[in-house]
């Protein structure tokens, strides 16, 4: 192992920086509802809608678990359908309604999947768990009471190395219940 | 990651989109194959046209013997359309083992018809099926067939400036019975292989036998040797079996880290006997 | 209801009550590294290397440094004073590879750093990055640990031509004798196949260097903080009492983010040179290709035994696939192999050696269980093997020849003492939930019929709690440390980094029990080297068996220090502290935590020899690991046609001491149970001949999805410990090491009646179609 070298030979008053220079990269104006509120932003057409929600609007919830969108940790809801938000480009959802994570919780009450996923011990680390709640809804808006099987085949866009994936399904079937009561 | 700059366009009419491919933009439909190539940088268009925000391409519509499904109609509103599902099962039962979820809700039937990965489902029950294709460029119009369209590994019968505008399948009648069966690659959720079953019986013989097969090599394919020994028989179980083993006949088939070619070959034989028994048994 | 109401004079310890830490991450609030952004801060992006093996002839930066948004290109000439990455393990005779934070001359596997690109965001980073235009000379790889060793192989390192970076033996009784004595000898070579951990969160890394004050402030994806600290700072010549590290929200670990990586150093050394804090985040191909990798073993088994099942030796040698370059615990991964060799058996003789060899492969490290599952299912399988040699049932010969309750604390062949247990009480439960004998009649009815039904069993122990801080590579104990605000809130510090397991609740319930407080009067503050006292982390199911412990004595300290001033305010020295209460056992008057808080703090009056305020702070050194068992029984069904295996019935039986929280112990148990399944049937980090990771994305690398996943019935014997207070022996590993045998051994049972003895994982469909086909046509 060579010496370490010290903390000086950075040069602590250093002021050695590299020019900043200008950025450009054509850019179009989008509008969005996102939770209820209207945002208008200029975007590069590449950027894509989990970072336009992360780094523009500042929604971190929505997470970024992979590149190929198999993992599903940063879906969202479009238009009303969960959609993941790593294969959609931002520009795409001009004039478009966005449902995250943090609009799910309403007048300081915490939705029934959130509530659900709580009681059951539905989530570990937490990283896909944005994800599963935002899939969830959608498994229970188009079928309010799915059998064990149909909400593990509704999950399959959905991976979780936390939980093995049983507490998941009975936070989805808490959900229902509660939902069905 | 992250894809390469381009220039988007979202035109609101086909004619306009179709101006821009013919100057070489590159169409994107659900984005659903797309976008993740294009992050992986194994895809790097200058020019994406957007086809998401043209007025009616999304559609499902019966007309006499046969239903139009337009482009950008997602695999969603195919695997929940009661038309489809009453008329033309196979391709909604098809539509449902689509990628997941999300996948289907973005997804469009024209984006993966163009694509033609040769483990998508949806060109099994085309060819199954006898679909049509229509192909519309900027200034022409045909319609080719299913086994006409796929060609090899992502390529098709889609020249330079033209996208899949509508995908046509007849409406089946009662006295059909069909089937899809997927073996899943258990990573992607791709098909390692994947047989749409088609079936119509006159009395007690099968009167017409349509065997579409995805997964198995470089292009989904019918298994006509094996549809034509079904036809006038009865269908009985070692019928079935015997039928079953001719749909991988002749076949280059696909190995890899998931099948070898052997498994693969053998995989086809035995769903394609599932399916063959449940569209059968399907049959009203 | 999974979850319990609790009313105030409960016991907290031992209910089911849902997570403290679940608001956060539940409403999409929580903080990952990823979600930290600051003023000015810059994004890397790193160019790795596309080859396994290559000389570097130049790297041509000057495209990327004219980019536009491009701050800085660095490359390995510019980073070689910049230390190298460390490992911690030491074993005589140990080549350690100098591993530079980037590559300098040549790469040695891929995904080897070669470049970082600095620019104003993620974007312009990675544009940066396909500008850069580097001159491999390639060369031959090997990427298969047994072709490494074999004569003339490609040197993976040119100046150990030999692959060979080191060789351990460790013998305990009379392996000879044994041998020489035995009626019965089995031998078998078992794979445990290389794995991707694959937490959903993959690493990163935010950098924020002040020079004026000479302090770092580095935020990272890690299970420990302190040792990140330690290190960084010394590789980097940094005071250690400025480096701040801060692991905030992390998404999982599960053993890949103990170790300090190549981008901790980087990013840091970035952030001093640029003097702006710089952001890094490993996308999941990195993640594939650059955080640990977790088993590769071949694995050389032989086992002697009586006539009647006795065990009475076992050989070992094993050949660990280290990869190109050891992180922090690589070569003593599989010494925990050897440790735990004899299973749960009374084995009294055993030869164990390994050697490591180099590959040009990602390092391997710990991963979910780290030596335990190798050596779980090494002797698991080979007990199988000796009953089936013996026509034996599988549970008879397990019951024979496990450790008997009597003799504990046992001293095992390999120089362990296992610390309490009742060995059988799993297993029998186990059968008797799956009605086993009714299961044998049903399978010999399956087999009528020409269906291959399985009943796999598996009795695993392991070894957590690290540990005694003389067999741990960076010391074994934990801290805590307790303060009662003079609100008369408490706020528990503690050196373990939890990231999913649950310990802001635990530690709570803890908390709760020992001062009669109600659980949300508590807080649990983790993962921040300045707020925290120095810890170990979380790792090796240790982080409530030690670091539990620590708190629980650091809470004796402070109800000490409580009872003083409750004697002084009761004016009695005759009080008892229980419920949250001082009370006097004369007079019956009585205080509260929240008055003698205030009181303590006001100090208008103090107790003799007694300062104002209530804090105490305990390191906790443990004289000895613990030894949780348990007993996994499995159910499968082979499909003839096509060799799908589905589980028909998953029965996990774990004993791992005291229970604080059952809702946590069985998310624990599920989620390990689901990566040993993963690795029996699914998951292997395939390397191609030339050192290419085929299975390099989701696509290809299985990972267990919900609805392949089986209903897991789950149960509990309870054996508490002697080594700790809290009687918690650990659950984070057990369902990963249960698993895979359990999972195997059923499926060789179903298979059987063809002849089929051993199969290595994963036991892919096609795998067992061959032998099935194969077994027909015989």
């Amino acid at each position: 192992m060579p010496l370490p070298t010290s903390a000086l030979d950075f040069g602590i008053f250093n002021d050695r920086r590299y020019p900043l220079p200008e950025v450009s990269a054509m850019t179009e104006t989008i509008n969005v509802n996102i939770n209820g509120t209207t945002y208008s932003h200029d975007v590069e057409p590449r950027l894509l809608l989990i970072h336009y929600l992360r780094e523009v609007v500042g929604l971190t919830g929505p997470h970024i678990g992979c590149e190929t969108s198999l993992c599903g940790a940063c879906t969202v809801e479009l238009s009303g359908k969960a959609v993941k938000s790593c294969a959609v480009f931002a520009i795409q959802c001009d004039g478009a309604k966005i449902l995250t994570i943090e609009g799910m919780a309403a007048n300081g009450k915490l939705h029934k999947i959130q509530e659900a996923f709580w009681n059951e011990h539905g989530l570990q680390c937490g990283f896909c768990t944005p994800g599963m709640i935002m899939t969830t809804k959608q498994i229970l808006d188009r079928n309010p009471n799915p059998s064990d099987q149909e909400i593990r085949h509704g999950l399959e866009g959905n991976l979780c190395r936390c939980t093995g994936y049983q507490h998941i399904v009975n936070a989805v079937k808490a959900a229902a219940k509660a939902a069905g009561a | 990651m992250i894809p390469q700059q381009f220039e988007y366009s979202a035109p609101k009419t086909l004619d306009e989109a179709l101006g821009l491919l013919a100057e070489g933009a590159r169409p994107l439909a659900g984005g659903m194959s797309l976008i993740p190539m294009m992050k992986l940088r194994l895809s790097n268009p200058e020019h994406l046209v957007d086809l998401g925000r043209i007025k009616d391409l999304s559609y499902i519509r019966e007309q006499g013997t046969v239903i139009h499904i337009g482009a950008t109609t997602t695999h969603h509103d195919v695997e929940s359309s009661p038309l489809l599902r009453g008329k033309c099962p196979l391709l909604a039962e098809t539509a449902s083992h689509i990628g997941d979820v999300q996948v289907r809700n973005m997804g469009t039937i024209g984006g993966s018809v163009a694509h033609a990965d040769p483990a998508a489902d949806y060109p099994a029950a085309l060819q199954a099926l006898e679909a049509k294709i229509v192909l519309k460029g900027a200034k022409s119009e045909r319609t080719v067939s299913a086994a006409d369209f796929f060609v090899d590994t992502f390529t098709t019968a889609l020249e330079s400036g033209e996208i899949v505008r509508e995908v046509i399948v007849p409406v089946d009648g009662s006295g059909t019975g069909t089937s899809y069966q997927k073996v899943l690659q258990p990573a992607s959720g791709f098909a390692i292989v994947g047989i749409a079953v088609r079936v119509r019986k006159q009395g007690d013989k099968v009167a017409m036998a349509r065997i579409g097969v995805t997964g198995l090599s470089n292009r989904a394919f019918r298994a006509t040797a094996a549809e034509k020994a079904l036809e006038g028989r009865s269908g009985s179980p070692a019928e079935i079996q015997a039928v079953a083993a001719l749909v991988g006949q002749g076949v280059d088939a696909n190995s890899d880290l998931h099948a070898s070619a052997d498994y693969r070959l053998h995989l086809a034989s035995v769903y394609a006997a599932k399916a063959l028994a449940v569209a059968l048994g399907r049959i009203a | 209801m999974a979850t319990t109401t609790i009313t105030k004079t409960e016991k907290l310890v031992g209910k089911r009550i849902r997570r403290r830490e679940d608001p956060r991450l539940i409403t999409g609030t929580a903080t990952y590294v990823d979600d930290i952004k600051m003023p000015g801060m810059l994004y890397a992006a790193i160019l790795r290397s596309p080859h396994a093996a290559a000389k570097i002839r130049s790297i041509d930066i000057s495209k990327a440094k004219a980019l536009k948004g491009v701050h800085a290109v660095f490359v390995g000439e510019d980073t070689k004073n910049a230390g190298a990455v460390p490992c911690g393990a030491s074993l005589p005779g140990l080549r350690v590879p100098h591993h530079n934070v980037l590559a300098i001359d040549r790469v040695y596997l891929v995904g080897h750093p070669v470049a970082v690109v600095v620019a104003t965001d993620r974007y312009i980073a990675r544009d940066g990055v396909e500008l850069i235009e580097v001159d491999y000379e390639v060369e031959n790889a090997v990427a298969d640990p047994e072709k490494a060793l074999a004569p003339g192989a490609h040197a993976v390192h040119p100046q150990w031509p030999d692959n060979v970076a080191f060789t351990f033996h460790q013998e305990g009784g009379d392996v000879t004798k044994a041998f020489a004595e035995a009626d019965v000898i089995v031998k078998q070579r078992i794979v445990s196949q290389r794995l991707i951990p694959n937490s959903m969160e993959t690493r990163g890394v935010v950098a924020d260097w002040h020079a004026a004050d000479r302090t770092m402030n580095l935020y990272t994806s890690t299970q420990a903080p302190h040792l990140v600290r330690s290190l960084v700072a010394q590789i980097l010549g940094l005071e250690e009492n400025r480096f701040r590290v801060v692991a905030p929200e992390v998404g999982g670990g599960f053993g890949a983010k103990i170790q300090t990586y190549a981008e901790e150093i980087l990013l840091a050394w970035i952030s001093m040179k640029l003097q702006k804090p710089v952001k890094w985040i490993e996308s999941r191909r990195e993640n594939f290709l650059c955080t640990i990798h977790g088993r590769g073993h071949v694995d050389f088994y032989e086992i002697a035994a009586k006539r009647d099942g006795t065990i009475t030796g076992i050989k070992l040698k094993i050949i660990q696939d280290l990869g190109a370059y050891f992180t922090v615990l690589t070569p003593a991964i599989p010494t925990l192999s050897v440790l735990m060799m004899p299973g749960l058996y009374r084995t009294p003789s055993i030869s164990a050696d390994i050697v490591g060899a180099f590959t040009n492969c990602t390092p391997t490290d710990a991963y979910r269980g780290a030596g335990r599952p190798e050596a779980t299912h090494g002797i698991e399988r080979m007990v199988d093997m000796v009953a089936a040699e013996l026509k034996m049932d599988p549970a008879e010969i397990r019951l024979k020849n496990f450790v008997r309750n009597e003799e504990f604390p046992f001293p095992t062949a390999t120089g362990l003492v296992y610390d309490s247990g009742d060995y059988s009480a799993p297993l029998k439960k186990a059968m008797e939930m799956a009605g086993y004998d009714k299961l044998r009649k049903e399978q010999v009815e399956a087999r009528k019929q020409g269906r291959y039904m399985g009943i796999g069993l598996c009795a695993y122990g392991e070894i957590c709690a690290f540990g005694p801080s003389p067999a741990t590579p960076a010391g074994g104990w934990e801290s805590a440390t307790v303060k009662i605000e003079p609100s008369g809130q408490v706020t528990v510090l503690t050196g373990i980094s939890p990231h999913g397991q649950g310990e802001e609740t635990t530690f709570a319930q803890i908390v709760g029990d020992e001062l009669g407080v109600g659980i949300d009067d508590v807080l649990v503050v983790h993962g921040d080297t300045s707020m925290v006292p120095y810890g170990i982390g979380t790792f090796g199911s240790r982080s409530t068996a030690v670091g539990g412990t620590a708190l629980y004595f650091a809470l004796q300290d402070l109800k000490a220090t409580i009872k003083k001033f409750g004697e002084m305010l009761l004016e009695s020295d005759d009080v008892t502290f229980a419920g949250g209460q001082c009370t006097c056992n004369k007079s019956g008057k009585s205080i509260g935590v929240k008055g003698i808080a205030a009181a303590a703090y006001r100090a208008m009056k103090l107790p003799p020899n007694t300062g104002p305020g209530l804090v105490a702070t305990h390191f906790w050194e443990p004289p000895n690991f613990t030894f949780p068992f348990g007993a996994h029984l499995v159910v499968t069904e082979v499909n003839g046609e096509t060799g799908d295996v589905s589980i028909k019935r998953y029965i996990a039986i774990d004993d791992c001491g005291n229970i604080l929280n059952p809702l946590i112990v069985d998310g624990q148990v599920h989620g390990g149970v689901a990566q040993g399944i993963g690795q029996a049937l699914w998951e292997q980090a395939v390397y191609d001949d030339n050192g290419q990771l085929v299975t390099g994305e989701f696509m290809d690398y299985t990972m267990p999805r919900a609805h392949m996943m089986p209903w897991i019935e789950s149960g509990h014997t309870i054996t508490p410990t002697p080594v700790n207070p809290l009687g918690v022996k650990g659950v984070g590993e057990a369902g990963t090491i249960g698993a895979s045998p359990a999972v195997v051994n059923s499926v060789v049972d179903a298979l059987s009646p063809l002849g089929v003895r051993h199969l290595d994982m994963p036991l892919t469909p096609e795998k067992l179609w061959k032998l099935i086909s194969a077994g027909r046509n015989a």
